[in-house]
């Protein structure tokens, strides 16, 4: 079955707590070159049946009023990845 | 009165404020997340706790609840609607008021009695208050910084939709040390911090005169029942 994904992520101009945090650790472990991290989300949509624009539409709505929260994320992409292939 | 207190999957503090709801004189009545049925009640409160683990974000999953259809119509009808803690921030999910909440700035859960600041006190739920009055009840979050975009930060405080501020520090990076805010009707209000925790001597916050005997949150609960005997 294909499977949609939706990455979101804080808002660029918000504090980012979480990535601040791990940017701290990766500071502590002697990798002073990364400067920034932010975390995001990633959700992956598995479908029945076909990914048609009716879904994408859809998705897209979700992604907007449900995955994530337009006052402190953005929707940065929707993919979709095609069905794993049989072994 | 009839007020009533939803209950959703991981609420903690729902039985509080039905007790709140008691101490003040109120009838409270026990709405559950599942239903379409908001049983008559007059007024409704959604309690903080940590509904769906803050999955997805905190208060996210709670406000797609089917009782929230009916609390969004009641509420837009001009029911007074009172969001504590996680109730708070499924008010911003659910748009009912401008806003949204991150992690603590500090990145740390936080439990302390908290001063605040009453900036509002003509909605439904703060009228009883003073304005200016500073109040002591309970603070207790991880996911309790308040943001908005600077435009509508810039209109909330134009228009007095800013209800509670913190008072002394700021416990987490709350913008503009808002603590609670309304929407622009006044019926509709959320906050941080605990009120129904601070309703009974021996069970509230320190105060300077005696331990644990602090209940200025009681005003909240008089302040929505009395108004409402008034009409």
């Amino acid at each position: 079955m294909p499977t949609i994904v939706v990455e979101v992520m804080p808002k660029a101009e918000l504090l980012d707590p979480q990535g601040k945090a791990v940017v701290g650790a990766l500071s502590r472990l002697g990798r002073q070159q990364f400067t920034d991290v932010r975390i995001g989300k990633r959700f992956e949509l598995t479908v029945e049946g076909e990914v048609t624009e009716a879904v994408l539409a859809d998705v897209r709505t979700l992604a907007d009023d449900v995955l994530s929260n337009s006052v402190i994320e953005d929707v940065v992409s929707i993919t979709v990845l095609d069905a794993a292939p049989a072994v | 009165m009839r007020v009533g207190v939803v209950t959703f999957p991981g609420s903690l503090d729902d039985r509080d404020a039905q007790r709140a709801v008691r101490l003040a004189g109120g009838e409270p009545v026990a709405l559950w997340h599942g239903d379409h049925d908001l049983q008559g009640v007059e007024a409704i409160i959604l309690p903080g706790g940590f509904s769906y683990g803050d999955y997805l974000r905190a208060g996210a999953i709670a406000s797609l609840s089917p009782i929230m259809t009916e609390v969004v119509d009641a509420a837009n009808a001009g029911m007074p609607v009172l969001g504590i803690c996680n109730g708070f921030q499924m008010l911003a999910e659910a748009r009912l008021i401008p806003g949204a909440h991150t992690r603590n700035a500090h990145q740390q859960f936080i439990r302390r009695d908290q001063v605040l600041r009453v900036e509002n006190a003509s909605t439904d739920w703060t009228n009883g208050f003073a304005e200016g009055q500073e109040i002591t009840i309970p603070l207790k979050n991880a996911d309790g910084r308040f943001i908005a975009d600077d435009e509508t930060i810039k209109r909330i405080e134009g228009e007095g939709q800013v209800a509670f501020r913190y008072v002394g520090v700021n416990p987490n990076g709350s913008m503009d040390d808002i603590a609670g805010v309304s929407n622009a009707r006044g019926n509709v209000v959320g906050l941080m911090p605990h009120p129904e925790h601070a309703t009974e001597p021996g069970f509230g916050p320190d105060m300077p005169d005696a331990m644990s005997s602090g209940v200025d949150g009681l005003t909240f609960f008089t302040s929505v029942i009395e108004r409402a005997l008034s009409k």
